[in-house]
């Protein structure tokens, strides 16, 4: 049988995290096709990705905005012809996925990070202090799948047959309207180098800061639950156990203390510097080079260095 | 308006968590359970909409052990108006909560449900929408904004991007995000008052619900643990260090 994964398509691009779950996607055995529901969408990317076989296209204005109650009503009927049905871990998928489980009178499966078998997954749990193997009575299976914890398909260079399917009707729900963060930076869970402003910053102005490191270094910026809360910067950046999962090669804490939930949102990252003037802040216990310091001379002698 | 609240109890975010030496799971006994934050926030909600006016009733629901009482005596505190407990000593898994909150749904007809956006023990993030779908109902996830005008909840969900807002026709279900608001502290004469609020005690087989898991938990380990680092003397050094030892900068 084949897999299904549920595209997520921003401004019309597929999401990076879709080709993580492609990667996925791939270890369950079987053709994997890819559905890419929305309006106007051009289907050309989504049929280059090497490992999608097929993909179905469901254009239509109900889909214009992701919203759950059409997407989960084109899906009910498609879902029966799979295996799994699977989809990253993003908002999107956290809002979609569980909505469509329940309609086949299925368990989802959250955020897996390793895939054991055809039935059988890893996810972490207590916000990644313990991870739980777990195994599925379920036939069909419904999961998420977080993105750190697997590559990113290849995107070019496949020629996937393309299939059009009917869009489903508007549904209850009407979008208003949206604001969405503009930056030119790379994407927060993509990027390379991560660096990230908790409370210790003060304040929005000194946020500039970080703005400043990022530009030397090209990363994105990140934030703890505190730096959010308190008006520094918008919600979108915040990483942590109930915010966005990141795993660059470098991430570099400042003025953060390193609280589980924020550290369950960065830990796998390969390289963790922490700039803090407490020593015994807990960030100091992830962190591969820790330099106990107040960031207001640190940051801008860092900034200048570089 | 009717509004229904969901809250778990929870193993407190504060507590270190520990895997069982047997694998089998984590360690729960003598650590301090507390309702699950977002729980919390969806109360506060609830009641700041019944001291608005706009909310007539506020019922939380709790699906868990006899000590879930205590969870559902602090949404009495914060000012929910009646609780219902589901007792079960079980494992119940996403898809039975919500198939447990649907039936008590259907015998309480609220025009709002409001959930946390995710339980902070399973970090399943599932209950809302599968409650939302199974009573075919919009759904209203995350949400950081929520007002009630002309019939309908607007809803300020935190979405990957930035904010996204949604219309919903009541009724419907929303989950809460931190940003929603600050769940008040629960003074005394309220906590006192709480304890003379009704509670109701259920089983899932009282509301006609098979709670058996679909889900069998093979092992719990803990995760690999990050190699110590090192503590370096000045920004002229980690530079040093990123770029020539981790080769993570040029
Ligand atoms: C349900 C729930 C979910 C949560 N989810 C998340 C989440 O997803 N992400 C998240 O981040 N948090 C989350 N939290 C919050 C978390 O528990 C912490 O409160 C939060 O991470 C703290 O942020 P912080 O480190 O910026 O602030 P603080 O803990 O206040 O730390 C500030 C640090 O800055 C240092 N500092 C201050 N001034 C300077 C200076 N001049 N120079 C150098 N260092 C300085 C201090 O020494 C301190 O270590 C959650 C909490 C709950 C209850
Ligand atoms: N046992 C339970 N009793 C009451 N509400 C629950 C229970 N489990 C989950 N919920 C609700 O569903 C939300 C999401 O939980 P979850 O899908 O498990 O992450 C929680 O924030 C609660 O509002």
């Amino acid at each position: 049988m084949s897999v299904l994964v549920v595209a997520e398509l921003h401004g019309g691009h597929i999401a990076p995290a879709t080709l993580h779950a492609v990667t996925a996607a791939t270890q369950l055995g079987g053709e994997v096709h890819l559905l890419l529901a929305g309006h106007n969408v051009d289907p050309a990317p989504a049929a280059a990705i090497p490992a999608v076989a097929k993909v179905l296209v469901a254009d239509g204005e109900a889909h214009a905005h992701a919203l759950a109650e059409p997407l989960t009503a084109l899906l009910l009927p498609l879902a029966p012809h799979y295996s799994h049905v699977l989809a990253a871990a993003t908002a999107f998928g956290k809002n979609l996925m569980p909505r469509l489980a329940a309609l086949l009178d299925v368990q989802a499966i959250s955020e897996i990070t390793a895939v054991i078998a055809a039935d059988t997954f890893v996810r972490p749990i207590y916000a990644g202090n313990a991870l739980a193997t777990v195994r599925s009575s379920d036939t069909l299976k419904v999961l998420t799948v977080r993105a750190t914890a697997f590559a990113a398909a290849a995107a070019e260079g496949g020629s996937a047959m393309i299939e059009t399917i009917a869009p489903a009707d508007a549904g209850p729900a009407r979008f208003v309207g949206q604001s969405l963060t503009q930056s030119a930076r790379p994407e927060l869970t993509s990027a390379r180098i991560v660096v990230a402003g908790g409370r210790g910053l003060g304040g929005a102005e000194p946020f500039q800061m970080l703005e400043s490191l990022a530009d030397k270094l090209g990363a994105a910026i990140g934030a703890s639950r505190a730096a959010v809360d308190a008006g520094f910067v918008p919600n979108d950046l915040q990483v942590g156990q109930t915010g966005k999962i990141v795993a660059p090669e470098l991430y570099i804490a400042v003025g953060i203390s390193g609280a589980i939930q924020h550290v369950a949102g960065m830990k796998d990252s390969k390289v963790i510097v922490a700039i803090n003037k407490d020593e015994e802040a807990p960030i100091f216990q992830v962190a591969d080079y820790g330099l106990v310091a107040d960031l207001f001379e640190a940051l801008p002698e860092l900034i200048k260095a570089l | 308006m009717k509004v229904l609240v969901a809250v778990k109890r929870v193993v407190d975010y504060n507590v270190r968590i520990r895997v069982k030496a047997d694998g089998s799971g984590v360690e729960t006994a003598d650590v301090k359970f507390s309702a699950n934050p977002f729980d919390e926030i969806a109360v506060e909600e609830a009641v700041r909409l019944k001291e608005a006016g706009k909310a007539t009733e506020v019922i939380a629901v709790s699906i868990g052990p006899a000590q879930a009482q205590d969870t559902l005596r602090a949404a009495l505190g914060i000012g929910a108006d009646r609780a219902i407990l589901v007792r079960t000593d079980a494992e119940i898994q996403p898809l039975a909560v919500a198939k447990i909150l649907k039936a008590v749904a259907e015998r309480e007809s609220p025009d709002l449900i409001l959930l946390g956006k995710q339980a902070i023990d399973d970090d399943s993030s599932q209950v809302g929408p599968m409650l939302a779908a199974l009573l075919n109902r919009p759904q209203g996830t995350f949400a950081s904004k929520l007002t009630i005008e002309d019939g309908a909840a607007v809803v300020v969900r935190e979405v990957d991007g930035g904010l996204e807002t949604l219309s919903l026709p009541l009724p419907a279900v929303v989950t809460t995000d931190l940003r929603l608001n600050e769940p008040r502290f629960i003074s005394l004469p309220n906590m006192m008052k709480a304890k003379k609020k009704p509670m109701e005690t259920l089983t899932p087989a009282d509301l006609g619900v098979d709670p058996s898991p679909r889900l069998t938990t093979l092992k719990v380990e803990e995760p690999a643990k990050r190699k110590a680092g090192i503590k370096v003397a000045s920004v002229a050094e980690l530079l040093d260090k990123l770029k020539t030892e981790a080769g993570v900068i040029r």
